[in-house]
């Protein structure tokens, strides 16, 4: 059978987020419990994590969780780090041995930062700098693979069910005010560690349930602008489309959703007048950037989380609040689970964006 | 007509049937049937048939077939019927081969060897009858910069776009080449279907100036081209190249020339119109960017340019340039394309399919990243909704019909248009042959056959859990090959069939 | 009412109609069976001259010449507009043919008679057979003000 990433991979899955709006913090142990009950929603093949907020101790610095094959790619990995970046910290991750979960590969954890000289020689900001050594690392590097490379937020992820991969890596142990999980059903994969969700890049996460018709539309457009599609997944573009209209291009997350999942111009005919012009704008300016077929997406960035779902609604996304406490999922049991009693529940509709973000977001960025 | 070669087509009548009303007679403007009054019975002179089927369908009592002529030289599969009788004409007439339609030789079609994916289980069809099903899009630049105002609201700082409710376009059509009734009939159905009709090089006459959906050309010969001309258009072609005659220009025999025409033309009336094979002021990219340039500075920057070239060898290289010339939009033309009279030799053998120009040229643009910079349409023989389909997925943000369009007018692709005694009223300026084509009739048949092609899309489209045309554009994981060797998936950028994702 | 109209700018001249007429005229259902090696006598004529074609048939007129110079009562003009021909009552004097400014009234081949378009409303075809098979749209059958 072929690895991943070597074939298109589309799957099925379940998706749950929560964030504390005041900034408290929560440890693991609840995305846990809640993707536990969505338990059929995945299949074995893969579960993961985002937490935000989980290494104030690091917080300026760029923190790589990284797959290895073995010690030759890890060397060889090291070696490229070294030449361009500072290592602040580095250490093996720390997990625990969990009956479902085998076959784990070499899992170690950096902080970074950038080498200045060779950063300000390369003319690039340092974000960018950053996200183009982690493609090639993931491109060039055979056996080795980041999955993680945000500041003050990392991705856990491994193949097995996710309250088991949860558990693999002590999640119980870590706190941080907002949380992603997923749970994964794939329809075409042995299953490997790298290709589990959360998919990360700089400190954007995305876990997603669907299977986009659009993907190769959309690949084949964002690959222009140095992005390789390396894991052939749709999470894996899904992430790279909002790092490069956020990140590159400057859109706002509204107009981001707006791009990704546009309105039909049926509807946005019927919009009053500003908001039908910004968004006939945005179809125009990025039409192969809309993503179509059902996916519904948690984005995961610093200081917030983004709900979003196809406008067509073909997956089911849930929202609610309780108090600072705002939860996402792709079933309502889910949040349930982790808070009974909650100050509102609602589906949003296709298309409309969900953001909930932290209330003082000073410090963070 | 030359008496070394024997009629290719035989007119067949069933005497039993022929009631004699004559109406094969009245409609033959090659004057093939006649009456014989001693033996009250039509006779028909076979040698003059072009097969054109027009005394077919009129017949009241289908009394009349064409068939191929069972006459025949003694076989020899290297020198055929057709490759013979080339030589007698040429003998005879000392000429070049003049023909028109598109290269009728059976080079392979890539279309038919390319299969359209649909959705099962993992995502969902979406059933255009009960769902939103989007076909709109804009052609142009799409390399616009992000900017915004005082309240932080995007600033449209788009170049220029065309909006089509549908991917398709009407491709160059002379006036001249084809009728006046032509003409009007693509006009209001191109504004019907919310599209675009396009001049092709022979002017725009007056009466259409109140179209708002006119794309005009610039070609070599610079017929028509004025003033009034460049501000009545939606768009300005500039024609390079043809995909039925790559690397030489327009031919319009001077009888088609009427006064009508050469006013339009603003030639003399009765002559030939050759256009010059390259333009005189374009003879590298450079040029091409002047020419641009000069365009879009004569009508205020409010006009997307088109550049239109054959599909020759280096298509993609050609394509990269013209991405960085400030052209909005490239159609490429197949070597299958349509023509109203070609060189017979140049239409059959020179040129590549518009299948592997069109997935080489996307991938070019994509791999240096200049896709949007252009949008690229796609013509040279899209025959159905399929083919449209297999287009967009490979890349093509819209197409361009010509020979459909005219089949739907009635055209029975007898190639003769060079003669200009079409019997359909369409590639002819004879006025008791131009009336038969009534546009209240061409035109409605042509929103049929578009309105018809859209609806098939939208099945398509929706089998494959897509709901707008923009997420199919370049989805060639959509596709798969079938009958189609290594290099040939790899130029056209596609999996062979039963291969996975 | 609606009527018969004819667009010279796109009558062919192909005189499919005159066919069309006198096939409908016959209520057989082939026309081979119906016309072969008959003379035909329909009731729309199209007129020839070099490049103008032109087809004639009744315009249903309002105050109708033939029915006030009936000397039978033969001719009306029915509540429908239409103006018919009863054939029991007609004398065969052809005074009709005779007044008709259009000469769409002609003598029916039995020469007893007078014979007009009646739009089809006399056959099994129940709209007028020449309008349905104009191949170029030029005759057409509708309201007009």
């Amino acid at each position: 059978m072929l690895k991943e990433g070597t074939f298109r991979n589309p799957s099925g899955c379940a998706v749950v987020g929560v964030i504390d709006r005041s900034g408290g913090l929560m440890s693991g142990e609840g995305m846990i419990e809640a993707i536990e009950v969505m338990h059929d929603r995945s299949n074995g093949l893969g579960g993961g994590f985002a937490g935000y907020g989980i290494y104030p101790h690091y917080k300026d610095f760029y923190a790589f969780h990284l797959f290895y094959d073995g010690k030759k790619a890890q060397t060889e990995t090291e070696e490229f780090i070294c030449r361009h970046f500072e290592i602040v910290y580095s250490s093996e991750i720390q997990t625990r041995k969990v009956a479902g979960v085998t076959d784990e590969p070499l899992i170690f954890r950096y902080f970074l930062a950038p080498l200045p000289q060779k950063l300000s020689r390369s003319h690039l900001d340092e974000r960018e700098y950053v996200a183009r050594c982690v493609n090639r690392i993931n491109a060039q590097i055979d056996g080795a693979y980041v999955f993680s490379s945000g500041k003050n937020m990392g991705i856990f992820k491994g193949v097995g069910y996710p309250e088991d991969v949860g558990r693999f890596y002590r999640l119980e142990e870590y706190a941080g005010y907002a949380w992603t999980c997923h749970g994964r059903y794939p329809t075409n994969t042995p299953g490997w560690w790298g290709g589990s969700h959360p998919f990360g890049l700089l400190d954007f996460s995305v876990v997603h349930n669907g299977e986009i018709s659009s993907y190769d539309a959309n690949r084949r457009y964002i690959e222009m602008f140095g992005y390789k599609c390396t894991l052939h997944t749709d999470t894996e573009v899904i992430t790279y489309i909002i790092d490069y209209l956020v990140r590159r291009r400057g859109l706002t997350l509204e107009e981001t959703a707006h791009v990704i999942a546009a309105s039909f111009w049926s509807t946005i005919a019927g919009k009053e007048e500003s908001a039908r012009e910004q968004e006939t704008l945005l179809r125009r300016m990025f039409p192969s950037l809309l993503v179509t077929g059902p996916f519904s997406i948690i984005l995961g960035y610093t200081g917030g989380l983004m709900a979003l779902g196809d406008r067509l609604k073909l997956r089911s996304t849930v929202c609610a609040e309780k108090g600072d406490l705002a939860y996402i999922s792709s079933e309502e049991s889910a949040i349930r689970r982790i808070q009974p009693s909650l100050d509102r529940v609602f589906a949003p509709a296709g298309g409309e964006p969900v953001i909930y973000e932290l209330y003082d977001k000073g410090g963070l960025a | 007509m030359e008496m070394y070669i024997s009629p290719e087509y035989e007119v067949v009548r069933d005497h039993d049937r022929c009631i004699a009303c004559r109406v094969c007679e009245r409609q033959c403007a090659n004057g093939v049937h006649t009456f014989d009054a001693d033996s009250g019975r039509m006779v028909a002179d076979s040698a003059k048939c072009v097969n054109c089927h027009r005394c077919v369908c009129l017949c009241p009592t289908h009394a009349l077939k064409i068939v191929k002529s069972e006459d025949t030289y003694k076989h020899n599969a290297n020198w055929d019927n057709r490759t013979i009788n080339e030589i007698y004409k040429q003998a005879n007439s000392g000429g070049v081969l003049l023909s028109s339609m598109g290269n009728p030789n059976p080079y392979p079609i890539f279309w038919d060897k390319l299969l359209i994916n649909a959705s099962q289980v993992t995502n969902p069809s979406i059933d255009p009858l009960r769902e939103p099903m989007e076909t709109r899009l804009w052609l142009g630049k799409r390399s616009a910069k992000v900017e915004r105002d005082a309240r932080g609201k995007l600033k449209n700082t788009l170049a220029p776009q065309l909006r089509l409710e549908v991917p398709i376009l009407f491709s160059a059509m002379s006036y001249g080449s084809i009728s006046y009734n032509a003409h009007e009939s693509l006009a209001r159905a191109a504004e019907e279907l919310g599209t675009y009709y396009n001049t092709g090089e022979g002017g725009l006459h007056r009466d259409f100036y109140r179209f708002p959906n006119t794309i005009v050309q610039v070609a070599s010969g610079r017929f028509g081209v004025f003033k009034d001309y460049l501000e009545h258009a939606a768009a300005i072609e500039i024609k390079m190249g043809q995909g039925a005659k790559p690397g030489i220009g327009g031919h319009l025999p001077g009888a088609k020339i009427t006064e009508d025409v050469a006013e339009t033309r603003m030639i003399p009336q009765g002559s030939d119109a050759i256009s010059p094979a390259p333009h005189h002021d374009i003879y590298s990219i450079e040029d091409l960017r002047q020419l641009v340039c000069s365009l879009k500075e004569a009508t205020d920057y409010k006009k997307p340019v088109i550049v239109k070239v054959a599909a020759v060898h280096n298509a993609a290289a050609i394509a990269s340039g013209i991405a960085r010339s400030g052209a909005d939009i490239i159609a490429i033309d197949g070597f299958r394309g349509g023509t109203g009279a070609a060189p017979t030799r140049i239409r059959d053998n020179v040129g590549i399919p518009i299948e592997l120009a069109l997935a080489q040229v996307d991938q070019r643009l994509r791999e240096e990243g200049i896709r949007d910079e252009v949008s690229i349409i796609a013509g040279g023989s899209i025959r159905s909704s399929a083919d449209v389909v297999k287009a967009i997925a490979l890349g093509a943000d819209a197409c361009y019909i010509g020979t459909a369009a005219l089949l739907a007018l009635g055209c029975h692709l007898c190639r003769s248009c060079q003669s200009g005694l079409c019997n359909w009223g369409i590639a002819t300026q004879r006025p008791d042959l131009v009336k038969r084509l009534n546009p209240d009739i061409g035109y409605k048949r042509l929103v049929n056959l578009v309105t018809a092609w859209k609806h098939e899309i939208e099945e398509m489209m929706g089998g494959m859990g897509i709901n707008s045309i923009e997420a199919l554009r370049g989805n060639r994981l959509m596709l798969r090959g079938i009958g189609l060797n290594d290099r040939e998936l790899g130029l056209l950028g596609v999996r062979y069939a039963g291969e996975n994702m | 009412m609606k009527r018969i109209y004819v667009n010279e700018k796109w009558c062919l001249g192909c005189h499919l109609c005159e066919y069309e007429c006198a096939f409908a005229a016959t209520g057989l259902d082939d026309m081979v069976k119906a016309l072969k090696g008959r003379p035909i006598h329909p009731k729309i004529r199209v007129e020839d001259a070099g490049e103008v074609h032109f087809a004639v048939n009744c315009r249903q007129c309002k105050d109708p010449v033939c029915v006030r110079r009936c000397i039978s009562g033969a001719l009306t003009k029915g509540e429908d507009g239409v103006v018919r021909i009863d054939r029991e009552k007609c004398v065969g004097c052809l005074t009709c043919v005779l007044v008709c400014p259009y000469g769409a009234v002609m003598p029916a081949p039995d020469g007893h008679a007078a014979m007009k378009c009646q739009l089809c409303t006399d056959n099994v075809c129940g709209e007028p057979n020449c309008v349905r098979h104009c191949p170029n749209q030029a005759i057409v059958f509708e309201e007009r003000a």
